[in-house]
């Protein structure tokens, strides 16, 4: 039982420790690791679901019967691609904060806000686009 | 031609991005995009027709059949979508040239419009696919281009705000492929028909329960359905005043319609509503959804912010017509769908057209601007009162359906509730009308004077449609209506 589903346990771990990443790290860049953590044990889902016993790969072949079944490898092909692009989005987001807030922690980033906010009401508002 | 529409609708935004890099000069690539949008409108309308003249469109790419291939399927329910979507993008363009020429840097607008024919594409593409996995490739390719668009804003709050959308996006993303996977575990096909022939069979175990819980997750996760609504709010306020315009206008209205598909026509209405207590959660979360939106929105001082919360709440209203899961119900969520985009499109383009003149859309920046700019405040007054749901504009006639649909069902506290809750928009929209018409204006806006044209007629255009589809209601409403049988027909709820 343990051993059958093996592939399926490590998904959970992993998708776990993914999302406790991106929701309890301040760190942006930290943020994005555990976001692709998280992505990533989506694509060994699909990857042990395609899995069929007995079988081999799907290249047609005699005296073979039983093949693994390839679509889910070619969807989680299209899913890896989605995941680069918000990576690099999400890198490119990021640097773009170090570079308007001077920091990439989330709380720094936040107080910033605040700030700003408060800054508003005290000064001419056409000094602030918001 | 006429046979290949379902793919022309999503391949014209597509291939029309691209060309954007070839085209140099700014003006020449807004009419470009604007061309685009205009024939992904025209080929929508012409799929509408078709779907209400002879039924279902079904197109299979590349030719091959459908359990194995992608199939397009259109039927009402997402022709409506379809029309609704690329209408109000068209719309939103046209003003798009003058207003980004003050917010967004002149080198940036080539990337803004192949940015928004991007978003455009996904958007169609989700709606028209009838291929579950499909879903979510578009939905992905729409909302990477949404936190790059909301990311041009000018303000920096504006890319935290784009961070934050990004995170909830993909973790809601996430959620529907892993439900995806779990359908397809259980039932082999990706298909959304196939998935609705095949998962009844399997409809008691924990995969398909766990799969459902998943993909809905996921699905209010870009919805924005309290209480995973936080990244909303900042998103809109911050994003250049087109992009909020054009997203507050679609991108929930998508993620709208994916509910819709996958608890209807996918997992079923019966599983939806009888195994599982869907009704309760989703009429509890509606409700909730109106009153922390619209409290909240009478509490912000920006604007922009005070309609981004009046969305949290405008969805609220979906999702109890939604939950009651009889026709009334769901052609009063399909009407306020459409009735939502045109009272938000005209709102957020009249708020760029504010930020246009004076360059903030703070509220004491409003004062006098009844005066100053009459047209556009008018043009608010009209949206707002709209979306209170004033008799002769379209708001009342979706509230009026929800209502006759909770009556129906005898839930008068709801009902009640409901109305609450447009006395509460009533506040903040009065508010603003206030402020604008019965204080004298600031000094420093004395030179202030009407919105350019590039902005009068969309938005005029819209809040006519405000009115007109107020008073005359039967398109808008047979659409929504046969729709909305169509799909519980389905469910042989009610009998054809």
């Amino acid at each position: 039982m343990l051993m059958g589903l093996f592939n399926y346990w490590i998904v959970v771990v992993l998708m776990m420790i993914g999302l406790y990443i991106v929701i309890a790290h301040g760190n942006l860049i930290k943020k994005i690791v555990g976001l692709t953590i998280f992505q990533t044990s989506v694509f060994i889902f699909y990857i042990s679901m395609a899995k069929v016993d007995g079988g081999t790969a799907p290249i047609l072949m005699a005296n073979v019967s039983q093949y693994a079944n390839p679509l889910p490898h070619v969807l989680i092909l299209t899913a890896i691609v989605v995941g680069i692009a918000t990576t690099a989005l999400a890198l490119a987001l990021t640097i773009r904060i170090k570079e308007a807030y001077n920091s990439i922690e989330e709380e720094s980033i936040q107080q910033q806000n605040k700030k700003q906010a408060s800054v508003r009401d005290e000064l001419d508002p056409r000094n602030d686009p918001y | 031609m006429l046979a290949h529409l379902p793919i022309l609708q999503v391949i014209v935004p597509l291939i029309g991005a691209p060309v954007c890099v070839l085209l140099s000069r700014a003006r020449l690539v807004w009419l470009f995009a604007l061309i685009v949008s205009g024939l992904s409108f025209i080929v929508s309308a012409l799929l509408l027709q078709q779907v209400l003249m002879s039924g279902t469109v079904i197109y299979e790419l590349g030719g091959w059949d459908a359990p194995w291939g992608i199939e397009y399927r259109i039927d009402k329910l997402n022709g409506f979508l379809l029309l609704i979507i690329s209408a109000m993008s068209t719309l939103v363009l046209f003003a798009a040239q003058t207003s980004i020429n003050k917010e967004i840097p002149a080198e940036k607008h080539t990337h803004f419009y192949i940015l928004y024919l991007l978003s455009l594409t996904g958007m169609l593409g989700v709606v028209v696919t009838g291929d579950a996995f499909n879903v979510f490739v578009f939905l992905e390719i729409s909302s990477l281009s949404s936190y790059a668009l909301i990311a041009l804003g000018k303000d920096r709050r504006a890319l935290w705000a784009a961070y934050q959308y990004l995170i909830l996006g993909t973790i809601g993303a996430t959620f529907i492929l892993i439900g995806i996977g779990l359908m397809y575990q259980m039932t082999g096909t990706l298909n959304m028909a196939d998935l609705a022939a095949r998962l009844p069979e399997v409809a008691q175990t924990k995969t398909v329960f766990t799969a459902f819980a998943f993909v809905i997750t996921g699905i209010c996760l870009k919805l924005a359905l309290f209480p995973l609504h936080l990244w909303l709010p900042n998103a809109y306020t911050y994003a250049p005043s087109i992009v909020t315009a054009f997203l507050a206008a679609t991108a929930t209205k998508v993620a709208f319609y994916l509910l819709i598909r996958f608890t209807y026509s996918v997992f079923g209405g019966s599983f939806s509503f009888t195994t599982l207590p869907l009704q309760f959660l989703f009429m509890t979360l509606g409700l909730l959804g109106i009153f922390v939106g619209s409290i909240a929105a009478i509490y912000q001082t920006n604007v922009k912010q005070i309609f981004a919360y009046s969305s949290i709440a405008q969805i609220g209203y979906m999702v109890i017509g939604f939950s009651i899961s009889s026709v009334t119900g769901l052609t009063a969520a399909l009407l306020h769908i459409f009735n939502h985009a045109l009272m938000k499109g005209a709102l957020f383009l009249a708020l760029g057209a504010v930020m246009y003149r004076i360059g903030s859309v703070q509220i004491n920046q409003f004062q006098g601007l009844g005066q100053q700019m009459p047209l556009t405040m008018a043009a608010i007054l009209v949206a707002g009162l709209s979306l209170i749901g004033m008799p002769l504009t379209v708001g009342f006639v979706s509230k009026w359906y929800l209502l006759s649909a909770l009556i129906e069902k005898g839930w008068w506290p709801v009902a009640l509730l409901i109305l609450i809750g447009s006395l509460l928009t009533l506040v903040y929209v009065w508010k603003i009308v206030e402020i604008a018409y019965f204080k004298p204006s600031l000094s420093t806006n004395s030179t202030v004077i009407e919105a350019p044209l590039a902005f009068l007629i969309p938005i005029w255009l819209l809040v006519i449609a405000n009115i007109y589809f107020g008073v005359d209601t039967r398109l808008s409403v047979e659409v929504a209506h046969a729709a909305s049988e169509s799909l519980l027909q389905a469910q042989g709820q009610v009998r054809p």
